[in-house]
């Protein structure tokens, strides 16, 4: 039972079946990522090329760690997002990685569709490890995963996601994805980083943190990029705490146990506080471990099979 | 699947364990520690089996894992149809133990070959020994079984079909016709 498409682009229209056969094979590696040899010779042959235009240390290096640990040959590609003419230099890339007999290849890319476009041009499986500000499939894989471990389920939960839901393909491939598995989602943050029109997807949206946190099961806490501060879609980091940071006194008023998520890196005491962040109810370090184990899963499903 | 004949039925399923068991102790007398290892599916539930005749024959509680040899096939890549991971599940170190492989049946001994290499990277047994309950030949390994429960000389056209009872109903060993 294969899953239904070859590539991974995103979660968006991936069936409820396909994301719990991803699930349950994480499973399977979570036990291989505890051995003594973290390796396995499943892919053995296979090459895999990660074309990175856009730098990412600690996506490329979990894919790059799934890979060698099934076995494939790993061939890191980066360039920098500014030296890259988009579109014709992608084109020549995917040309020149069809010539050199690659298998499959993850690729990050500043512009949205970058996944989808390198999937019709060349006949290597594509997994997407982020295309702009649209989707992160594997991310949002690894926080399902990493909550149906913590809670033993998915369906009926209530997970809210906080931050800069505009530019973040984190929020939307949880979006798609915990819809698809039954979950009620919610979403959180100032009025210029939601989206217009997000409740079309079926989410709830809130603009007050504290309401958002009472409601929720999970929250996972986006990273604000402190690099887009220049275009002030905040008038400023204080203020932005004040609102919206995910403090100790902030959950003390929910008056329950809230799991507490973050794709990382974090901006400490920023989006989220250090004794919050570091407590018990953090699984922060736990994504980074089924990380690994999910993205083994999808290069398994997608690298083997006919 | 067409039925040519029922080689084993319930009871000397029985009868048959019962004599690997005292086979195995037999064998591992004074050897300390053994620990059975059934590969998955229905190797684990003859494990789970061999080990409750085990204890019942000998009194000895043994250590029982169960080992997924998926991701070890030598034939991934040109499987049709994916396999589905069941995991492997062997909660102690296998590191100074003698094992005790169990498979329903030896065939060719592709998945005797996947399993030896899996137990190795999971640690350094003392010795691995190989039990199973049906060697029906066509070997294209240089493997052979410490334990057998019946030989079954078989065809290429023919298939051994193993059904037992937690997971098929029936505790049952058929010969059957491949199609």
């Amino acid at each position: 039972m294969p899953l239904e498409n070859r590539h991974l682009l995103g979660l968006d229209g991936v069936p409820r079946r396909d994301i719990q056969l991803i699930l349950d094979t994480a499973k399977s590696f979570r036990e291989v990522l505890e051995r003594p040899i973290k390796k396995v010779p499943t892919l053995q042959g296979k090459t895999i090329v990660n074309l990175f235009f856009e730098s990412s240390t600690r996506t490329r290096t979990s894919f790059e760690l799934a890979e060698r640990r099934l076995s494939a040959d790993v061939v890191n590609f980066s360039a920098e997002a500014s030296s890259v003419r988009k579109g014709e230099t992608l084109k020549d890339t995917a040309r020149n990685i069809e010539m050199m007999k690659i298998d499959m290849v993850v690729i990050r890319h500043a512009a949205a569709g970058a996944a989808h476009f390198l999937s019709k041009v060349i006949g290597a499986n594509v997994i997407n490890a982020g295309d702009g500000s649209h989707e992160h499939p594997t991310q949002a894989l690894l926080d399902m995963y990493t909550i149906r471990e913590k809670l033993g389920k998915i369906e009926g939960l209530k997970i809210c996601i906080l931050g800069d839901i505009s530019h973040s393909r984190v929020a939307l491939s949880n979006i798609f994805g915990l819809l698809t598995m039954g979950a009620q989602v919610s979403v959180c943050g100032p009025k210029t980083l939601i989206p217009r029109e997000i409740e079309k997807l079926g989410v709830e949206v809130y603009y007050d943190t504290d309401r958002a946190i009472k409601s929720a099961d999970v929250l996972n806490v986006l990273r604000i990029q402190l690099e887009r501060q220049d275009r002030s879609f905040f008038p400023s980091i204080r203020e932005y705490r004040q609102y919206f940071a995910v403090t100790k006194e902030r959950l003390m008023k929910a008056g329950r146990e809230i799991i507490i998520m973050h794709p990382g890196p974090i901006n400490r005491d920023v989006e989220l506080s250090s004794d919050i962040a570091d407590g018990e109810q953090s699984v922060i370090l736990q994504q980074v471990l089924n990380g690994v184990a999910v993205r083994m899963a999808v290069l398994y499903l997608l690298g083997t099979g006919g | 699947m067409k039925i040519k004949s029922k080689i084993i039925d319930a009871e000397s399923l029985d009868r048959t364990l019962r004599r690997l068991a005292h086979e195995i102790l037999e064998r591992n007398k004074g050897a300390d520690p053994i620990a059975l290892v059934g590969i998955r599916t229905r190797g684990e539930f003859l494990a789970r089996r061999l080990a409750a005749e085990i204890r019942e024959i000998g009194g000895r509680d043994l250590e029982i894992g169960f080992l997924d040899i998926t991701l070890y096939r030598d034939d991934l890549r040109e499987k049709l149809t994916q396999p589905i991971l069941k995991g492997t599940d062997i909660a102690f170190d296998v590191s100074g133990k003698n094992i005790v492989l169990i498979d329903d049946v030896l065939y060719t001994g592709r998945t005797v070959r996947a399993a030896l290499d899996e137990l190795v990277d999971l640690g350094r047994p003392s010795s691995i020994q190989l039990a199973v309950l049906v060697d029906r030949g066509h070997r294209e390994l240089p493997i052979k079984a410490d334990f057998v429960g019946k030989n079954i000389p078989t065809s290429a056209g023919e298939e051994i079909k193993v059904m037992i009872n937690e997971i098929d109903g029936e505790d049952a060993v058929y010969i059957v016709e491949r199609g």
